[in-house]
Order: C-alpha cells, then structure tokens, then sequence
C-alpha cells in the first residue's frame, strides 16, 4: 500500500495525542504527575494540539474535505465513522478537562480526566479497527493490530507525559509506565512481524483469476500499458526496498531505546533524567512514522495479484 | 445507508458472466465501457495526457491476460475484471458516509458522488480492484451496471444490457439475474461450472466466471494412417525398406 505521507502523520500524531490525553486525564486525579495548572494545560493542551493536527492532516487526504462531515452518518456500519464520532464526541470532555485544569477546578478536571481517558481509548480502537477489519490486506488483518494502534499510542502517550513532567522534575510514574509500555510495544512488533512473515497468503493469482485448476498462472500482458491508481495506491512496492533497515529502527529507536532511557530516567532523577524523557520522546515519535511508514509499505493488496505480484508482494 | 440491504432468497441479483472459454481479448467492452459511461451516471471518466505518454485514467474494466498451467495443458486465457456487484461487500460496509450503497431491489452496488468524501477506504476494501478514484472530481467512480441502459426505456429493449455485454464480439459476456435459478445465466452456470473469484474472502461475487474448456488430450490424437501389412508388401526390395524403416 501507498504510505499516503498525511495517513503515517495523522495517525502518530493523533494516536500520541490520545495516548497523552488518556494518561494525563487517568493520572492527574492519581497524583502521580505534577498537580500545578500549568503542567495540566501543558499536558492536554500538547495532547489538543497533536489530536487536531493528526485531524486536519487526514482531512487533507481527502478528495472533497469541505463535505468531512458527512462522514459522521454511517456508523452502524463503518468503522471510519465510529473513529470521527468518538473523535468529535471526545473533544467535549476533552475541552473541559483543558479549562478546568487551567481553573483549577479539581472536581470537575478528574470526571473530565476520566472521560476523556475513555474518549481517547474508544477513538484509537475504533483506528486500529479500519485497518484490522480489511479482509484485503493480510498484514492488517491480523489479531495484533488494534492491540498494536492502542499500545503505541499510550506507549507514545506516557513517553510525552514523561517528557513534559521531567520539566517539571516529578518524570517517575509516567516514566515508567511508558518504560514498560516500550518494552511490551518493541514485543509485540516483533511477534507481529514474526507471523505475517511466516503466515501463508489466504489469496494467489490462482484464486484470484479462478485458473488455478489448470495450473500456475502467470501474467502475459497487463490490461494497461501505463500505470492507474490500482498501481499508484494498492501495488506500490518502492517503499518496501528499505523495510529490513526501517524495521530496525522503528524497533530500536522506536520502542527499545526509550524504553531503556526511560528507566534511566528513572534511576538518575533530576535534570538527567528530563534530558532523557525528553530524548525518549523524541526517538519514539521518530520511530512511530517509521513504524506507521512500514505498516503501509510492507501491507500487500489483493488486487496487486491481477498484476502478477506474488502473494508475498 | 452503507449497512446491506437484508438479502432474501430470491431476490433479484443482476450481474454478469464472463466466459473465458470464448474471451478473445481484444479489448471492445472495455473501450464500450469508457465510451458510454464516461457520459453516463458516474461521468465522466478522467483521463490525464490522454495523447502522450503517462497517459492515465479512470476504467471501470480492465482486460488482462495471462498463461495457466504447463506444457500441452497450459492455456492463454484473456480475463476481463470489473465489480462483481458482491451481495456481502465491504466496500460498502466501510464506507463512513452512506455513499457507497447496494440496491435492494436488484443488487447493484454504486457510488452517490454527490455525497462521497474521497476517502478511497472502499478501494482498499475491494478485493478485486473495482473502484477507482477520480482525482478531477475528488470523488471514488466504479462499474453501475450500465443502470442507465438496462433500465433505460429510451433505447430499443435489445440494446437494455450492460455496454460491454453488448459490444462483445466473441459473445463472451452474459447479463442477467443470477438470483433467478431459471434464468439463462444461471443455467449457463450451472452447465459450465461457473466459478467465484476469490471466495475465501467472503465477499460473495455475483458475477460468474466459466472455465476454460479442457483441450482435447494429446494421446487421443488423428488417428494412424492404417498401412499396408508387411505380408502384403510383395516387392522384395520394398518389404527391406519397410523392415528397416519400421526398426
Ligand atoms: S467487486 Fe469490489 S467494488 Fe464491486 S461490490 Fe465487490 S467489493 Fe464492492
Ligand atoms: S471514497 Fe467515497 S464512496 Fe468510498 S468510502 Fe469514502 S466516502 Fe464512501
């Protein structure tokens, strides 16, 4: 599949945007991050700031954005619209956990807390749930991918909590709940990546062209001597010739680094351990597009087969 | 609405049955097909530098071609894809904005391009490369059917089938209510073995693909030119040579 630059953007972004939303509105009632107004606008208003640009950056992949709204109607059905309702829907508690902290109205910031914490999970769910429910792409319909879409985004989530209560000096709690994330995220990729590389395709050019009871099937002209949007979107196959180099480092800087200067940061305390969460954040972010590139690049098509890709791509 | 439409037995299912058997290949329904649909419900059908190269567009059939097996069985088989008007499709299921709909009453899955966003999420759904997004407009094309000629009381009752359908010159391509097990289609189907394409994903295709026929086995052969005995060959000098060349 095409890595569509908007797509890899809009979901990191969006996906670390809840991930912090979830642990700044889960946390703050806890005490386990800093209680200050500030560090509670800082918080939701970075966790805001990355949900709306992740927004408009998929709005910008659309064909006809001014009618976006439409896209709210469907959702017995789609779970491209259950995402933007509950996006949509999140926003409110979202807002009013962002005013009530600056207010310093505790009640009301820890009910807003808990329900934009429930928001952004349902919303990264219903992400990850696009992708898995594709029967077309084997590599996303698979049992680990909206396990995959939560766990990076609170795993990405907690790396920029840390970073920002490093600031502040109090990193611990978030530091280590995104250790353990990044540890279990760089696991989870790894048996991800073990079985779609291992797995048998379901679909062939045999199945695929019914002619596999006469033999192999092989392509002798294609329909077009030019390429179309099938080609352009469904078969592309250049982003693939790095994907060894890249699953290196989405795993490494991605999940495993930060996960090790997280427990750094744990250790050391003080300026330390903010120069840490800081740097942590910013690997996991970098390893996130990687991540997000290489879920587009490496996910075969079926219609690629009627092209004469082998069912591996 | 992008929920399906509850499918009953006996409801209406129109589509199409392409026969690879007699498919020559040479490309007349999918010229027919952007012919008329390209001022027909889904116009137009763009194309970029249509008269240079990079030349690209929008076709709602596309004909490939492709060898099948080995040796004396393999076969040349010319195969023409377009939507297969699926009863259980998730292009449609995906769709977020109740663009993308299937018909209760005869099955036909379209596109309403006055409401579709341009997600393009229900060509990623389609197993089979039937839609294709048409960049002028923002908006996601594919195959109707030719709804605007097999209802359309405006031409002669002949001429109500799909443009491919009746543009084919080897008479490969078949319309009719696949729902119907009476109908002509259906029995054509049932005669040659008419198969799905890719079944395994669920998708139930309506349209039907038939086989190509098995070609004669090579052992069955012309039969041997029946020659004369040795005994009745009476010539010595020709019996030598028919003994050496029989050797
Ligand atoms: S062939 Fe593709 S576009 Fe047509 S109904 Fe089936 S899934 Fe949808
Ligand atoms: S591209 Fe249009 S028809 Fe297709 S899923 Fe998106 S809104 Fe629906």
């Amino acid at each position: 599949m095409n890595p569509a630059p908007s797509i890899v953007f809009f979901t990191v972004a969006s996906g670390a945007g809840y991930g912090l939303l979830f642990w700044a509105g889960l946390l703050r009632p806890l005490g386990w991050v800093p209680a200050s107004p500030g560090f509670g606008a800082a918080a939701v208003g970075l966790a805001l700031v990355l949900i709306m640009f992740g927004l408009l950056s998929s709005m910008a992949h659309l064909g006809r954005p001014e009618r976006a709204w439409r896209a709210l109607s469907q959702w017995r059905s789609s779970w491209l619209s259950r995402e933007g309702v509950a996006a949509v829907v999140t926003f409110g508690p979202a807002g009013l956990l962002f005013l009530s902290v600056i207010g310093d109205h505790t009640a009301l910031a820890t009910a807003m807390g808990l329900l934009s914490a429930l928001g952004a999970a349902i919303t990264v769910y219903c992400t990850g749930m696009i992708y898995a429910s594709l029967p077309t792409i084997r590599q996303w319909h698979h049992p680990l991918v909206t396990p995959g879409y939560l766990l990076f985004a609170a795993f990405s989530g907690a790396a920029l909590l840390a970073m920002l209560a490093g600031f502040w000096g109090q990193a611990a709690a978030p530091a280590a709940i995104a250790a353990v994330l990044g540890a279990a995220a760089f696991l989870l990729k790894r048996v991800y990546w073990a079985s779609v590389d291992g797995a048998r395709p379901v679909s062939t050019m045999e199945t695929a062209t019914g002619l596999g009871s006469i033999g192999k099937v092989r392509v002798l002209d294609p329909p077009h001597t030019e390429t179309n949007y099938l080609l352009r979107e469904m078969a592309f196959r250049i982003a693939r010739v790095h994907a060894a180099r890249l699953r290196t480092i989405a795993s490494i800087a991605g999940f495993a680094a930060p996960a090790v200067l997280l427990a750094l940061a744990l250790v050391t305390g003080g300026v330390l351990a903010g120069i840490c969460a800081f740097a942590a954040a910013a690997l996991a972010m970098v390893g996130l597009m990687a991540e997000r590139w290489l879920m587009f690049a490496e996910a075969t098509h079926t219609v690629a087969l009627y092209y004469g890709a082998d069912a591996r791509g | 609405m992008t929920s399906l439409p509850e499918s009953k037995p006996g409801a209406k299912k129109l589509g199409l049955v392409i026969d690879l058997d007699t498919c020559v290949g040479c490309q007349a329904c999918a010229t027919n097909c952007k012919e008329w649909n390209t001022s027909g419900h889904m116009a137009p059908l763009p194309d970029r530098h249509p008269y240079s190269a990079g030349q690209e567009g929008v076709w709602f059939n596309r004909v490939h071609s492709y060898e099948a097996g080995d040796g004396e069985d393999g076969r040349t088989v010319h195969f023409p894809r377009s939507c297969l008007h699926c009863e259980t499709p998730a292009c449609v299921t995906v769709c977020p904005t109740g663009a993308s709909y299937k018909r209760a009453e005869d099955g036909i899955v379209l596109v309403n391009t006055d409401m579709c966003i341009g997600c393009q999420l229900c060509a990623w759904a389609c197993p089979y490369g039937a839609r294709e997004f048409d960049d002028d407009q923002g908006v996601m094309k594919k195959c109707t059917l030719c709804i605007d000629r097999i209802y359309n009381e405006h031409i002669p009752e002949e001429r109500r089938v799909p443009a491919c359908v009746s543009t084919c010159p080897a008479n490969a391509r078949h319309f009719g209510d696949l729902g119907d097990p009476d109908s002509a289609v259906s029995k054509l189907v049932a005669e040659r073995g008419g198969f799905e394409l890719m079944p395994e994903l669920g998708y139930k295709p309506v349209n039907r693909y038939l086989p190509p026929r098995r070609a004669p086995k090579a052992d069955a052969g012309p039969p041997k030119d029946a020659g004369p005995l040795p005994s009745q060959i009476t010539n010595p000098l020709l019996r030598w040579v028919d003994k050496v060349l029989s050797r």
